[in-house]
């Protein structure tokens, strides 16, 4: 009965979505009052149709309700209850839902927060968004339902892949999933702009916020994903540049570069046309990323579920989504004419400067990503592309971007001269040559550079702030009482400048990394790095749905204790498969990290690390989305601030 | 540039990565297109030469396809992959066996014991004549066309799965 519900829930929700994106869109068209008002609840009957289905098959899973096909297949009765409600979007039906869901928050969001939009262009807004989620809620129901039965009905059900029975993958498709959605926002209002022919620098300060919120988002999904393939793949690294892992990366780069054009539409009216097609860029970056996963088109460890059939299904919709509003941009773009000028040498150029370079960045990714495929289809040629191409390509490309993050925030708009704003930098960039020089000590070259790097953002981040509050040059109080005025958006930013900062350090810091594997008895003891790493026992553990094999490895220096890590391979008995469950024991600036194989006469075989900065990567991508989030506390962005402040004045007058 | 052929670029762009997708789709769907796949050198090559107990080349170029699977009465993947065999013999498509590196007598109880799949056995006790074929191990298997040419190998047990996506289609095509 349940599972009905959901199935109905699921096609009402497409019926609305029709209406969704038909009405408004005609309304607006037709400059009919009457239509263009339905479009807000359209939007959220569609939510609560979704939250519904949803609901229901979250309550299917719980409940172990193995007549669900979708839920036979992927979950098990002594599955977690944790891992019953996470698993509801750990595979491909799901995630889908999950996928359709989350736009119809979305456009549930535009409908209650976008009170102070112009009615013509919400509509819009709205009606966009209803005809993506159309397209997506037809496939869901279509070719990928999850409510539907499965008769008999097996005594218990298939379990999940163990690999994502861990909290760290539990919530990284809803963190990722949001992200990637949450860009159709500004792609629907780059679309509604088109067809209104026109943009404003208001249109620029609706568009951030979405923006911003949706980059954070990505921020912390793509970290979370980096972070569970560090400690639960064991292979000590954190980013493989995986055709997957790519996918995710390629929206954060064009999303990132989009958050930074929107900033030129809204203070200055130009960059215009660039800012449409980026918002229609990166949100079809995204759509192309989910859609490469699921055809099993690209060769990667985190593909799940694919079926080509369901590709061509995709790749329609792609057609449809991405191709119409390209051909929509082509058309449209020259009404949307710029009137902002400014010099090279300004806050707009540096803007310009971070976008040419982010997205020549992309490019550069896409190509990696891409060119294995390509080369296989048309010369019949398997080549792969690796971290040497990608770690060769990005970073000449990355340090630029770098070296321009700290001076852009300190050259005034329209017009500014370069040697005033080095100047005020200069003591970030002595320190971050200090920086550069000791860590050339130990480090590599260029390893030594990206620490220098890092410094110059981060002390470069602390600069622009020292200089905006006139620190030393104004009386004390003075620069206290600046420090209180300044606008979030700009502690948001400098936060996540150094955020960046932080985590080149640590991805400079594995470069220092060091790590050794060893056949080790129980009672004997292995050296790395200065550290005694003794095993003192063997056991074997229970967990709910798996046996363990547990190490118990005791972390010392120079005689003193540090810590007793408890690295384990789990078996998963339903799926008869094994996990390594690494122990990591961190200070904030060094990961000990050691990982339990294979077993062999009484002994075990040990993989240790020691991660210098590790830990940061994970830190500096908190950073950067806390700073996306401080951003979007700020007045100026929150979205109805303007239209209640004008009303506290009109009341007062 | 004309500004026009500038904006309208992207879609150009967009249009020809989504030709390229569908390409890849379709090749997918007919087994023409893998891009998991590690390629074997011998594919659309003609079987290498070669005289074993049981049959040789020549044997094989039969003017129909069939299969040819290298296994072994010791390797454990083999009892695995065994029951799939067992199902293509049941659809009338001829699996050719050529036993690797393994005893006579430990072939025949292997083959006793779980029921014999193979069209025909070949013994190939000292191994050469797998390293003609590429082989890395045991149990790989070989698509061979009706003239004799390679069509397709697959280095793991074969799983159902295996055989009706990628298997079967191939089978269809040269059948």
């Amino acid at each position: 009965m349940i599972p009905e519900l959901g199935h109905f829930a699921l096609a009402l929700a497409v019926a609305i979505a029709v209406g969704q994106a038909a009405l408004p869109l005609w309304g607006a068209y037709r400059r009919d009052a009457r239509l263009i008002a339905a479009a807000p609840a359209l939007a959220i009957g569609q939510f609560i149709a979704l939250a519904t289905a949803f609901g229901c098959l979250i309550w299917s899973s719980v409940t172990d309700d193995f007549s669900v096909r979708n839920i036979a297949e992927n979950s098990h009765s002594l599955k977690p209850l944790l891992y019953k409600i996470t698993g509801v979007w750990g595979d491909h039906e799901g995630s889908i839902l999950l996928w359709c869901f989350i736009l119809a928050i979305c456009g549930a969001a535009v409908a209650t927060f976008g009170r102070n939009l112009p009615s013509s262009l919400r509509a819009r807004v709205i009606g966009v968004l209803g005809a993506t989620a159309c397209g997506f809620e037809l496939f869901a129901l279509l070719a990928s339902n999850p409510f539907l039965r499965l008769w008999p009905p097996p005594i218990d059900g298939r379990d999940m892949n163990p690999l994502l029975q861990d909290p760290g993958l539990a919530f990284h498709p809803p963190i990722l999933y949001i992200g990637y959605v949450g860009f159709a926002v500004p792609f629907a209002f780059a679309v509604a702009a088109l067809l209104e022919g026109r943009i404003d620098a208001a249109w620029g300060r609706w568009v951030r916020p979405w923006t911003l919120g949706a980059w954070c988002c990505l921020t912390g999904g793509i970290a979370l994903g980096s972070w569970w393939s560090y400690y639960i793949l064991g292979w000590g690294g954190f980013w493989f540049w995986d055709p997957v892992e790519n996918a995710s990366l390629l929206p954060w780069l064009t999303g990132t570069a989009l958050l930074h054009s929107a900033i030129v539409v809204e203070k200055r009216e130009a960059l215009k046309t660039w800012t449409v097609l980026l918002a229609i860029g990166t949100f079809s970056l995204s759509l192309s990323g989910t859609f490469l996963v699921r055809s099993g088109i690209l060769n990667s460890v985190h593909s799940f579920a694919n079926d080509p059939t369901r590709g061509v299904f995709i790749l329609g919709l792609l057609a449809l989504v991405i191709g119409g509003s390209l051909l929509l941009f082509a058309f449209r773009a020259p009404v949307l004419a710029s009137s902002g000028l400014f010099a090279p040498i300004s806050r707009e150029g540096a803007l310009v400067l971070n976008n040419i370079l982010l997205c020549s960045i992309a490019a550069v990714v896409i190509t990696g990503t891409m060119y294995p495929l390509f080369a296989d289809l048309l010369f019949g040629q398997k080549i792969s592309v690796g971290a040497p191409f990608f770690n060769a390509t990005v970073l000449p490309l990355a340090v630029p971007v770098f070296g321009a993050m700290s001076i852009g925030p300190v050259l005034s708009w329209k017009r500014a001269a370069l040697g005033p704003a080095l100047i005020r930098l200069w003591w970030a960039a002595l320190a971050a040559l200090a920086v550069g020089l000791i860590a050339s000590l130990r480090a590599r070259a260029l390893p030594a550079l990206c620490f220098g790097a890092s410094a110059w953002m981060i002390f470069g981040a602390l600069a622009e702030l020292v200089e905006r509050i006139r620190l030393f040059r104004v009386p004390f109080r003075g620069s206290i009482a600046r420090l209180a005025g300044l606008p979030r958006a700009t502690y948001g930013a400098m936060l996540a400048h150094a955020g960046l900062g932080v985590t080149i350090a640590g991805i400079a810091g594995m470069s220092l990394a060091a790590d050794t594997i060893s056949l080790v008895k129980p009672g004997d003891a292995v050296q790395l790095a200065g550290y005694e790493f003794r095993l003192l026992d063997l056991r074997d553990g229970l967990g709910s749905n798996y046996t363990s094999r547990i190490a118990d490895v005791r972390v010392s220096r120079d005689g003193r204790e540090i810590a007793t890590l408890s690295p384990s391979r789990r078996t998963f008995t339903t799926q008869t498969m094994t996990t390594t469950e690494a122990a990591i024991h961190t200070n904030g600036i060094r990961d000990l990290y050691v990982v339990l194989g294979d077993e062999r006469d009484g002994a075990a075989v040990l993989r240790l690390h020691d991660n210098t900065f590790a830990p940061w990567i994970w830190f500096g991508a908190l950073i950067m989305a806390a700073g996306g989030g401080l951003s979007l506390l700020d007045r100026r962005l929150r979205i109805g601030a303007p239209v209640r402040a004008s009303r506290v004045l009109a009341a007062a007058e | 540039m004309n500004r026009r052929a500038l904006l309208l670029a992207p879609l150009g762009v967009a249009l020809l990565a989504g030709g390229g997708f569908w390409e890849m789709l379709a090749g997918m769907r007919k087994g023409t297109f893998n891009p998991r796949g590690v390629p074997s050198p011998l594919i659309g090559k003609r079987i290498p030469a070669f005289s074993l107990p049981g049959f040789s080349d020549t044997d094989l170029v039969t003017g129909k396809p069939l299969l040819v699977n290298f296994f072994a009465s010791w390797c454990v993947p083999c009892v695995e992959e065994h029951p799939v065999l067992m199902d293509l013999k049941e659809q009338n498509i001829p699996v050719w066996g050529i036993a690797y590196k393994d005893k006579p007598a430990a072939t025949d109880m292997f083959i006793a014991r779980h029921g014999d799949p193979y069209f025909r056995l070949a013994r190939d006790e000292p191994g050469r004549v797998a390293i003609d074929w590429g082989t890395t191990g045991v149990p790989e298997t070989f698509l061979v066309d009706g003239q004799g040419i390679i069509r397709w190998h697959f280095a793991l047990p074969l799983t159902p799965e295996t055989v009706d996506e990628e298997l079967m289609p191939l089978w269809r095509k040269v059948a």
